[in-house]
């Protein structure tokens, strides 16, 4: 999983109350064998005008122009700004897969869908829930200021505003620990890599049996 | 301290454990299937890791394999996305390797939780995990065995580790001699309806007693089988000389020495007299008749001698709410007899009833009939290549043939419907798999849990039939 320390970027504003998963990711994407390539089809109903179906060529598929990440302004967002119960619905981790494989590292709304919520920790996405005023100033802000960035430093748990004001956000002790220093569950475990490997040593000469035909 | 069996286990595996009781459990046994591992194999390579240690890994393809056209091959799998997964298998086993692989067509191929006791892959004392909630089924060897989800089993493939919390100690005691016709799937049936579907949710169940302990193997494995479907994710018997006895000679067993010194230390697999138990249950196996479910969850259940129940039985309105909305996806009617309900299909197979006792039960009920008019499809499906040629070498399949049952190639089939094995909207069928799940068994199917012996009556009968009064 990547690290999150600080991130500097480019701000993309998706003005919609409770985007749902299905929404992030359609439910035909989830016959995929794979947890990458899920970016191209990211909001595939509301990015493209034709229906998506997996294993389609994306770049040549017309593209709906009001829908803001197509707009050039955005191109290159990794912070999207969102409302109100981002991410509810179906549990499907596809959807910050999705998010991450787009490019995405961070979300910033005022609130979340619970296993969303903790979904994205889990795949190196930061969502920051901040107060309905500040987020509300921030959509403001970057419907009028063409390259609008925002600068977020975990560490500190601030979001910085391009005119220098900060914003503090809350965040758990423990996922703030595992995304500044890139663990997922699986790296959690590897921290104990020399425990594992004592204990399975142990184990093979205790009861070689488990370990029997094994070259 | 007097411990319990799972206590034991759950000792012998345990790596460390935090302060509020999350547990990092190391893991002998990795069964894996083309479902659930093609998004844990890409997530291992994304992160730049590898598996931990290959030869735990024992691998099958099943879900989604076709029961028939095998002549054809991999073009055989009609839908794109399973010959994906199951070429996807291929690719990943020959790229990290395991202890054992038997792809779609092997000759040992079959279902994941038939073959790894088949192979002696599965033994006492070992924790295996699969990423399927039947996992259960390997507790019958005195193992702590539990399905698990896909980041789980990339998580055990990268660390052979399980992270958890312990469970609680329960016991179901069942004891009494089993009636004619009467299996370890009634008595699975039996318990589920008495404790509901989460009565074991939160525990770690022992099968105990006279009747579990003169069950074959077989039949504790079905036992063991349908605990995740009390709600408990795994369920286990003791060692005994039934279980030497099976696992002896098998290829992935210990041989010579080796098993001796280990068929000494799995004597020990047995609860301390006196441990103690969170929750006791107790059965009388004598009293139990075979088993029929009538609605959409395996606590929907009664003996075949019972009716359908009427949803204002259920003092609780949220149940009654629930048997009312059965019903009607069931299309029954309250107090129908059971043996008044008719049925459009039959399957035997599966993870839970698709053994070499299985077939030889269901055989001898269907020998030298026909199955009813009204039956427009009976499957048999192996539980594995060497249970197919073993039942073949007894003419088991003769005797299937001859009665209008089709005789087909292993796997999950029907279970789950994955495949072309599956029910049309409406249409009803006596199973002898584990779920009957609204459309488990394909969009708007109606499933009815039965034994081997059950499923046969009903074919022959048309509709669900007392198998004790069929001589
Ligand atoms: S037979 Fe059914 S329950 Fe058993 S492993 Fe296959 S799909 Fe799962």
């Amino acid at each position: 999983m990547q690290k999150f320390k600080q991130l500097d970027a480019l701000v993309a504003p998706l003005d919609r109350a409770n985007v749902d998963t299905d929404a992030i990711i359609p439910k035909q994407f989830l016959k995929s064998i794979k947890r990458s390539g899920f970016g191209q089809n990211l909001f595939d109903e509301w990015r493209y005008l034709d229906h998506g179906e997996p294993g389609q060529n994306c770049a040549a598929r017309p593209l709906n122009p009001d829908f803001v990440l197509n707009q050039p302004r955005y191109r290159g967002a990794a912070i999207l700004l969102t409302r109100d119960n981002f991410g509810c619905g179906s549990s499907r981790e596809h959807a910050p897969w999705a998010l991450e494989d787009f490019g995405l590292r961070a979300l910033i709304g005022t609130s979340f869908a619970d296993i969303f919520y903790s979904n994205c920790f889990k795949n190196g996405l930061l969502p920051i829930r901040l107060p309905k005023a500040e987020v509300d100033a921030l959509f403001d802000q970057a419907a009028a200021v063409p390259g609008y960035r925002l600068s977020i430093n975990l560490e500190a748990q601030t979001v910085t505003r391009p005119d220098g004001k900060t914003l503090a956000f809350e965040v758990d002790p423990f996922r703030k620990f595992c995304l500044l220093n890139g663990l997922d569950d699986i790296g959690l475990s590897l921290r104990h890599a020399e425990r594992i490997r004592e204990f399975e040593a142990k184990r093979r000469i205790e009861q070689p049996w488990l370990f029997a035909q094994e070259s | 301290m007097l411990k319990t069996l799972y206590d034991k286990l759950w000792d012998d595996h345990l790596i460390r454990q935090e302060d509020d009781g999350t547990a990092l459990i190391y893991i002998d046994r990795h069964l894996v299937h083309e479902v659930t591992s093609p998004q844990a194999f890409e997530g291992l390579k994304l992160a730049g890791r590898k598996p931990w240690r290959v030869g735990s890994i024992v691998a099958t393809a099943d879900h989604n394999t076709p029961t028939r056209g095998w002549e054809r091959g991999i073009e055989g799998i009609a839908d794109e996305t399973s010959r994906l997964q199951v070429q996807t298998l291929d690719a990943n086993i020959r790229e990290h390797g395991a202890l054992a692989y038997f792809p779609f067509l092997d000759a040992r191929q079959g279902i994941v939780h038939v073959i790894g006791p088949e192979q002696g892959a599965t033994l006492p004392g070992m924790s295996v995990v699969c990423g399927d909630s039947h996992t259960s089924t390997h507790g019958a060897f005195a193992c702590l065995a539990q399905g698990i989800g896909t980041s789980e089993v990339e998580h055990v493939l990268a660390t052979q580790c399980l992270l958890q919390k312990k469970s609680k100690n329960m016991r179901v005691e069942i004891d009494g001699v089993l009636g004619r016709g009467v299996t370890a799937k009634d008595l699975a049936l039996a318990l589920i309806g008495k404790i509901g579907t989460a009565g074991g949710t939160g525990y770690a169940i022992e099968f105990a007693g006279s009747a579990v302990r003169s069950l074959s193997m077989e039949g504790r494995m079905t036992l063991c089988n349908m605990t995740i479907e009390a709600g408990a994710r795994c369920g286990m018997v003791a060692v005994d000389d039934t279980t030497l006895d099976y696992l002896k000679g098998r290829t992935f067993a210990p041989k010579d020495a080796l098993w001796e010194r280990a068929a000494s230390a799995w004597r020990k697999l047995v609860s301390d007299e006196g441990a103690q138990f969170d929750a006791v249950v107790t059965l009388n196996a004598g009293q139990i008749a075979p088993q029929v479910t009538w609605g959409t969850s395996p606590e929907m259940v009664t003996g075949i001698d019972g009716a359908v129940p009427a949803p204002e039985d259920f003092a609780d309105p949220v149940k009654a709410e629930g048997v009312a909305r059965a019903l009607q996806y069931m299309g029954l009617t309250p107090r129908t007899p059971l043996t008044r309900i008719a049925i459009d299909k039959v399957f035997i197979g599966s993870c839970t009833n698709s053994r070499i006792e299985d077939l030889r039960a269901a055989a001898a009920v269907v020998r030298g009939r026909r199955i009813a008019a009204n039956v427009k499809q009976a499957l048999v499906v192996p539980g594995s290549g060497p249970v197919k040629r073993q039942a073949e070498a007894e003419g088991l399949d003769k005797i299937f043939l001859a009665a209008g049952f089709e005789w087909r190639e292993p796997g999950c089939s029907m279970c789950l419907a994955m495949n072309d094995d599956r029910l049309e909207p409406g249409e009803r069928c006596a199973s002898t798999s584990n779920r009957n799940f609204e459309g488990r068994q394909g969009n708007g199917g109606r499933t009815h849990l039965v034994s081997p012996q059950m499923a046969a009556a009903a074919a022959i009968a048309g509709h669900f039939a007392d198998v004790r009064t069929l001589s």
